[in-house]
Formats: C-alpha cells, sequence, structure tokens
C-alpha cells in the first residue's frame, strides 16, 4: 500500500496564508521594539545598541506621571470591577433561572456592545456636568468609568470558573454543619480565586489599554501613558515612544502568560 | 410548585439581584445613563463656545444629512458628512471581508494542529490582540510611513525610486484596520472551526467531492455562526474606530469617530455630536441583534 501523506483537514494555501498572517502580526510589533533599542533616531540607519532611549522616557517627568496615573487608575479599576463582577457572578450562576437575569446579562455585557467613542462622549458630557455642578476634580472620574468599562472583562472568567466548579464540596460543607458564611469563605472562595485573578488581570489590562475614554474624560494634567502618547504622536516622533510602547508591550505578555497558566484546565 | 419550593425559588431570585446590584448600579451611572444625556444632547441648541444652550431643536439630527445655506435659508447635503459616512461603512465591510480572507485560513490552521501546538499558536494568536490599540496602530504607522521601514528596504534594494505615499490616506486606514482587528475575527473563526467534526470531510471525500465542494458546502455552512461572530466582532469596532483613523489617516481622511470627535472639539456642535453618536450606536445595536438573531436560529435548527 502506497503511504499517502494526504490529510482531510488540509486544505491547499491556507497553512501558507496562516503563516503569511502570523508574520504580518509580529513583524511591525517586533521591530518597534528592536528600534527601541537603536541609538539612532531614523529608521534608515542602525546606529548601535543602546538602553538611551528607556533612559530618557524614564528620566522625563511627564512620562513618570503618566505612568503612575496609569498604575493607580488601572488598579483601582481592577479592584472595584473585580470586587462587583464576582458579587453579580455568584448572583447569576448556580442558582434557578430567574426574571430580569437577561436583563443583568445585557446590563454589564453593555461595554462591550457600545462603541468606545459613544461612551466617552457621554461621559464627557455627564462628567462635565458634575464638574461645572460641584466643583470637584482628580482621578475620581477616570476610576468610575474605568471600573464600569472593566466590569465584563472581570466578569467573564468569574462566571466561566463559577460554572465548571463542583457543588459537591460546599454541599459537604453544609452538611458538616458549616454556616453559608463559612462555607463560602472557606470553600467557594479559594475555589474560585483563580477565576477572580484572572478577572482582575483582564480588567487591569484593559483599563491600562484604554485610549478613547480616557483621552475625553480626563482633565488636564490627567494623562495616562496611552493618551501621552497619543498625543505625541501628533508631534515630531523620537524612538522614546518606541521605548514606552515596549514597555508596556511588556507588562501585556507577562499579564497575559500569567493568565493563561491560571485559567488552563489542569484538572 | 409547593409554598416553600416557591418561597425558595424567589429568596434566590431576590438574592440573585442583590449580588448584582452593586455592579448594575456603576454601569447605570457610568455606562448606560450618560447615552440617555447624549439622547437629550442631541435635542439641544449648540452654545456659542462648546456645551449647548437649553432650547429644544432638532438641527442636531437633520445636520447630520443636511447644512442650512446661510444665505440662502435652504438646505442642502452636507457632503462632508456623506463622505465621512461613506468611508467609514466602505472602510469598514473591506476590513470585514479581507479579514476574514486572511483570517478563516488562519483559525483552520491554529483548529487542525496538534493539541499541544494548538494552544501555542492560539496565545501567538491573542497577543497582538490585547496588545494596545494605539502600540499597533503606531507600529503600522512606522512601516507605511514616508521614512518608515517599507519605503526604507524598497528604496534600499531600488524597486521605486520614490517613496510610496501610502500614509494619511484610505488605504493607509484600511491597512492600519485589518491589521488591528484580524484577531477579533480569527478567534471566533477558530471556536467555530474546532468544534467542527473532520470526519465530515471524510465524508464528503468518499462520495468524491472537490476540495471547492467541500469548503462551500460542507464547512462554510457548519461554521456559519462564527463567520458571523468573526464578521460583527470586527465591523462593529471599525465603524466606531477612532485612535487608527486619527492616526493612519492623519486628521483629513476622517471616520465617523472623528467626525464626533471633532463635534466636542473645535465644531463646537455638541448637538450634532450627540447625534452622530446615538446614530453609530443605532446602527451597531442592529448589526449585534441581527447577530443574535441568527445565532439563536442556528440553535434551534442545530
Amino acid at each position: 500500500m502506497a503511504k499517502s501523506s494526504f490529510s482531510v483537514s488540509s486544505l491547499p494555501g491556507f497553512a501558507s496564508i496562516a503563516i503569511f498572517a502570523f508574520v504580518v502580526l509580529y513583524l511591525p510589533i517586533l521591530t518597534l521594539v528592536v528600534y527601541s533599542f537603536n541609538s539612532e533616531v531614523t529608521m534608515g540607519l542602525w546606529g548601535e545598541f543602546s538602553l538611551d532611549w528607556y533612559a530618557k522616557a524614564w528620566a522625563n517627568e511627564r512620562v513618570k506621571d503618566a505612568t503612575l496615573n496609569s498604575l493607580i487608575i488601572a488598579s483601582c479599576a481592577a479592584v472595584i470591577s473585580t470586587a462587583v463582577a464576582t458579587m453579580a457572578a455568584l448572583g447569576t450562576t448556580r442558582r434557578r433561572h430567574f426574571k430580569g437575569q437577561t436583563f443583568i446579562y445585557v446590563m454589564i455585557n453593555q461595554p462591550l456592545m457600545v462603541p468606545e467613542i459613544v461612551t466617552a462622549v457621554s461621559l464627557l458630557i455627564l462628567f462635565g456636568m458634575i464638574k461645572q455642578a460641584t466643583g470637584i476634580q482628580g482621578l475620581g472620574y477616570l476610576i468610575l468609568a474605568h471600573s464600569a468599562f472593566c466590569i465584563p472583562f472581570a466578569y467573564l472568567p468569574i462566571r466561566a470558573r463559577l460554572e465548571g466548579m463542583d457543588l459537591t464540596l460546599e454541599t459537604a460543607a453544609a452538611d458538616l454543619y458549616a454556616s453559608p458564611w463559612e462555607t463560602f469563605r472557606r470553600v467557594t472562595l479559594p475555589l474560585m480565586m483563580p477565576g477572580i485573578i484572572a478577572g482582575a488581570m483582564l480588567a487591569f489590562v484593559v483599563s491600562l489599554d484604554d485610549v478613547v475614554i480616557t483621552e475625553f474624560v480626563k482633565s488636564a494634567g490627567q494623562d495616562t501613558l496611552p493618551t501621552y502618547m497619543l498625543g505625541q504622536l501628533r508631534r515630531q516622533l523620537t524612538p522614546e515612544i518606541n521605548a514606552i510602547s515596549a514597555g508596556l508591550l511588556l507588562i501585556t505578555v507577562l499579564m497575559l502568560t500569567a493568565f493563561f497558566l491560571l485559567t488552563r484546565k489542569n484538572d | 410548585m409547593s409554598p416553600a419550593e416557591e418561597n425558595v425559588v424567589r429568596t434566590s431570585a431576590r438574592n440573585g439581584w442583590l449580588l448584582s446590584l452593586p455592579a448594575l448600579v456603576l454601569l447605570a451611572v457610568a455606562a448606560v445613563g450618560p447615552l440617555l444625556i447624549v439622547a437629550i444632547y442631541s435635542f439641544l441648541t449648540p452654545g456659542t463656545h462648546g456645551n449647548v444652550v437649553w432650547d429644544f431643536s432638532t438641527e442636531g439630527w437633520s445636520q447630520i444629512l443636511w447644512s442650512k445655506d446661510i444665505f440662502t435659508d435652504s438646505y442642502v447635503w452636507a457632503d462632508a458628512h456623506l463622505t465621512i459616512l461613506w468611508r467609514s461603512i466602505k472602510l469598514s465591510l473591506m476590513t470585514t471581508i479581507i479579514t476574514f480572507v486572511v483570517g478563516f485560513p488562519t483559525a483552520w490552521f491554529i483548529a487542525t494542529r496538534p493539541p499541544k501546538a494548538r494552544a501555542l499558536w492560539l496565545f501567538l494568536i491573542t497577543i497582538p490582540f490585547w496588545t494596545n490599540i494605539l502600540i499597533r496602530t503606531y507600529a503600522i504607522n512606522e512601516m507605511i510611513r514616508q521614512e518608515g521601514l517599507i519605503n526604507v528596504i524598497l528604496l534600499k534594494i531600488g524597486v521605486i525610486s520614490e517613496p510610496l505615499h501610502i500614509i494619511y490616506t484610505d488605504v493607509a486606514i484600511f491597512i492600519g484596520m485589518t491589521y488591528v482587528y484580524l484577531p477579533l475575527m480569527v478567534l471566533p473563526l477558530f471556536a467555530a472551526i474546532d468544534r467542527f467534526d473532520m470526519r465530515m470531510l471524510e465524508a464528503g471525500y468518499d462520495l468524491y467531492a472537490s476540495r471547492w465542494q467541500i469548503l462551500r458546502r460542507i464547512i462554510l455552512p457548519i461554521v456559519k455562526p462564527g463567520i458571523i461572530a468573526g464578521s460583527i466582532l470586527v465591523f462593529v469596532p471599525s465603524l466606531g474606530a477612532y485612535v487608527t483613523p486619527r492616526i493612519l489617516g492623519g486628521g483629513k481622511q476622517m471616520m465617523i469617530g472623528n467626525l464626533i470627535d471633532m463635534q466636542f472639539g473645535q465644531g463646537k456642535n455638541w448637538p450634532l455630536g450627540a447625534a452622530l453618536s446615538l446614530t453609530l450606536l443605532v446602527i451597531v445595536t442592529v448589526a449585534l441583534l441581527y447577530y443574535v438573531k441568527v445565532a439563536n436560529g442556528e440553535k434551534k435548527n442545530g
């Protein structure tokens, strides 16, 4: 019998297109990272390997402020959105379908469905009104906005975790006279933890990456790293932006790797 | 149901609502509620220095399509707006089609790898997906701009003698959006193909179907929900795109998102901006409802 390499699932040209797609996806990002180490300013010239642009970015006060703002907002938004999303996930899973549950789903997923620019504009108007009426300034507005649009990102992994969880352990705890609160704290919560951490990390990354809503909501001097970059892109570009991009990219990749390790099905 | 059972169900529903309440309040304040204010603003009169005057007017809506000629008081088509609306729809459709043409083979390739390798390829597609859209747009900018890498290389090897002028054109926005949204097409397609039973292909080959017939008559109908999901996921953010056209279009080649932005900036016409926002929202909602309808139909048939 002739050996055949015929595989039913292979379609001609598909593999080449796929490889091409991966190359095209990664080439620009990698180029950007590589050029962040270039001592020259222009792309046509490669000077030598240098960390100058990183040092320059690091020494730039505005970059420092923006980084600090980004981290404060993303941390607060991740904590708040994950807390309310955890409660909502507990409220909407593992119980008989109740009236209004669809409404809750639609509300929670609303930030995924409305174009960012529309949310941005609506918050610009609302917060403008509040600022005018109360005179209150500060990062609170950005934290509030970010907390809201991060909710679905925190909610989805937590819900997935809850739905995959085994009820028997909790029943066992209840059988052994644990109070509902004890059962929750000692059994349910530890079991949910990977989902909660995964949700918090997604929320953190989503908040850290937001450009449009932040750009509209922020007041003067409240730049985050993305809005600082957006402002810089209008001017003469220096590889400092490459260095900042590479830094942000590194955070994203680290978070994602951790996320995948956490949510991997190893049981 | 016995009264006791009924009671349990009622308590369960009440707890469900109570637990969801903090999230609902937060979303009502900072996501859903503000949209109502936008709706109100679209029916007000623009203030001279931005913001609005609280006088009822439908001008915000009519200005989307018509503008008043200040000399004759007659209405003429707002050509600039129509150009921008048409560009948004055209570029979004083109982006959806191209991401499908490239994304389908890519998703197929990932889904047909052995399980271990599949996880790795999938991870490789999610990294660009989660990378900041600004960084990805900027990376494309560095490729296609006048002194960008593509021009530098092509000039060096002598393929062209003048740098290609791509940046700040519709083509630049199209390239950028295709690049940025490709993972959004691949992921749902992968999910659909992953569930596909490859034995169907064997059956097809056994019955002497050609590869083309197999693709068209067996694979495409079965992965259709994935195709629709991917198309919606690409079309919706493309239509509302702001960052990509702003950077790669250079402020001249605008899309709806940039037109909305302009009304709240130098345009100083908040009602028009509000009306445009709602128009965008309605188009997106219609697309999503269509998806829900098709997805539910598939569930019933399947």
